[in-house]
């Protein structure tokens, strides 16, 4: 019986050049609609181009990108309502304070999230008035998730989401992922941790130099948890030895 | 429990716009250099020119010193407002990743744009009210009645249009830290060697072909035409015009999002 999912994310054969270096060498995933997946791999495997791609910030050099069936380029102002965004780092004025910051970004949509709601979740309260360059790390980090769920996106786009935060702000971050999964929400998000991408996901898909070498869901990937994730992923990324 | 259930939707254009220029002027009026800039420097010329006798032994043009004093004063902040400020500004919007972060937000590219010159003119109403507010208790007279008022805000919305696309220019193609020198040293060479409180006439022969043709010259000299000689001035707004035409086709061909 075949059973429809509706596809979220498709991207095929797709590559991005910065001059002559090839950040994304033809990779081609889709990512289904209400769940949650991981883009894994070492840092300059491509990850982030990948997911840059479907924000509309690189033009693909060929290949296709389709978010919620729209071209990321083309259809740049009807897509960007629609999903939601967590830059690898910055994205704020240094003098703008954390909760104003949020506050400005939930204006821009129709139905934003509760701010009240938000910064109590995402433990910003004693830093509401803070500047953002007097944030701590783990501050900013979690700012930037809240900017990018405040709008109620039909898919976020959380480019390593848990860099730089203390195990605690590290375990609330992966409780959010996964109460925005259950209430509908799509996430797509990089990392280089393992044990986020097992903890957290459906479907991981293994990037390395710009490919997909691999994917499946943890358990598949981990057959059946018989390795840990970090053994197949170095298996997979390991250079041919030598006869 | 359904919180985070998806309803995206972007706010009317109206409200985004309102909601950018809002912020950017709030973020300026908390950042003094930016301050100094727009309100403080211009002052203190127009004090230095109106109220000291300083104006009297500068080439500032024919007439009172404090009638030719005002409009250059008010062309010198307008050129702070719409240019240096917003080059710097936006050399470091895009250092920060702000550019990036919004322009993957509803606001959109052109809401963004709309937004930033929405703060400047807020900024520029302040600054004439101000000065010339100063510029009247100094014993001002201005002349022209409405063909005054017509000259002067024709001139100031396309010395902006021009000025705002020289900044934006720089900042889409230039590192912040080069922006912000860059914006500062044209600043300053605008102010002695750009026709603004100088009039053109003044400067050696050789150089007034070429002086008469910068858009700090227009802007000067339209305002002073505006409010000195009472008319509307359609050759300056028309070479300010073809200034924002020729550097706003750059920007839009340059200006990198993120």
């Amino acid at each position: 019986m075949l059973r429809f999912v509706p596809v979220a994310v498709e991207i095929e054969d797709l590559v991005v050049r910065y001059g002559e270096k090839t950040a994304v060498d033809g990779l081609s995933l889709t990512v289904a609609a209400g769940t949650v997946t991981a883009v894994l791999g070492p840092n300059g495997a491509g990850k982030t181009t990948t997911v840059e791609s479907c924000e509309g910030f690189r033009r693909p050099d060929s290949g296709r990108v389709r978010v919620l069936g729209l071209d990321p380029i083309a259809d740049h102002d009807a897509l960007m309502p629609r999903i939601g965004v967590m830059l690898q780092e910055g994205g704020a004025w240094s003098g703008v304070r954390a909760v104003e910051m949020l506050k400005y970004v939930a204006t821009l949509h129709t139905h934003p999230l509760d701010i009240a709601m938000l910064v109590e979740r995402l433990d910003l309260a004693s830093c509401g008035r803070t500047p953002y360059r007097r944030l701590s790390g783990g501050q900013k980090q979690r700012l930037s998730f809240a900017l990018a769920i405040v709008g109620r996106p039909e898919i976020a786009f959380l480019d390593e989401p848990t860099t730089g935060l203390d195990p605690h702000g590290r375990r609330e971050i992966w409780q959010v992922i996964r109460d925005l999964r259950d209430d509908g929400v799509t996430v797509v998000l990089t990392t280089h941790a393992m044990d986020e991408a097992e903890q957290l996901s459906d479907q991981v898909h293994v990037v390395s130099a710009g490919k997909v070498i691999a994917s499946g869901t943890p358990d598949d990937l981990t057959e059946h948890h018989k390795k840990s994730l970090e053994d197949v992923f170095l298996e997979l990324t390991a250079k041919p030895e030598r006869s | 429990m359904t919180t985070y259930a998806p309803q995206p939707g972007s706010a009317p254009w109206p409200r985004k716009v309102l909601a950018h220029s809002r912020m950017e002027f709030k973020l300026l009026v908390r950042n003094g250099e930016q301050l100094l800039l727009a309100l403080v420097i211009p002052l203190g010329i127009l004090l230095l020119l109106g109220a000291t006798g300083l104006g009297d032994r500068l080439p500032l043009g024919d007439g009172r010193a404090i009638d030719q004093a005002v409009p250059r004063v008010l062309a010198l902040a307008i050129l702070s407002s719409s240019f240096t400020s917003l080059a710097i500004a936006t050399g470091f919007e895009r250092r920060y990743g702000v550019i990036k972060r919004l322009g993957a937000s509803p606001l959109s590219r052109t809401g963004l744009l709309a937004g930033k010159i929405g703060a400047v003119l807020i900024v520029q109403v302040i600054q004439l009210a101000v000065l010339m507010g100063t510029g009247l208790a100094l014993g001002w007279k201005p002349v022209g009645g409405a063909q005054a008022v017509i000259g002067v805000i024709l001139t100031v919305l396309c010395g902006t249009a021009a000025f705002a696309s020289l900044g934006l220019l720089m900042a889409g193609v230039l590192r912040a830290e080069a922006t912000l020198a860059a914006a500062n040293l044209l600043y300053l060479l605008l102010l002695v060697g750009g026709a603004i409180m100088t009039p053109v006439d003044e400067y050696p022969s050789g150089m007034q072909s070429v002086v008469r043709l910068l858009p700090s010259a227009a802007l000067a000299n339209g305002l002073a035409n505006s409010t000195v000689e009472g008319v509307i001035p359609w050759a300056a707004a028309l070479s300010l015009a073809l200034w924002a035409g020729v550097l706003g086709y750059l920007v839009s061909r340059t200006f990198r999002w993120d």
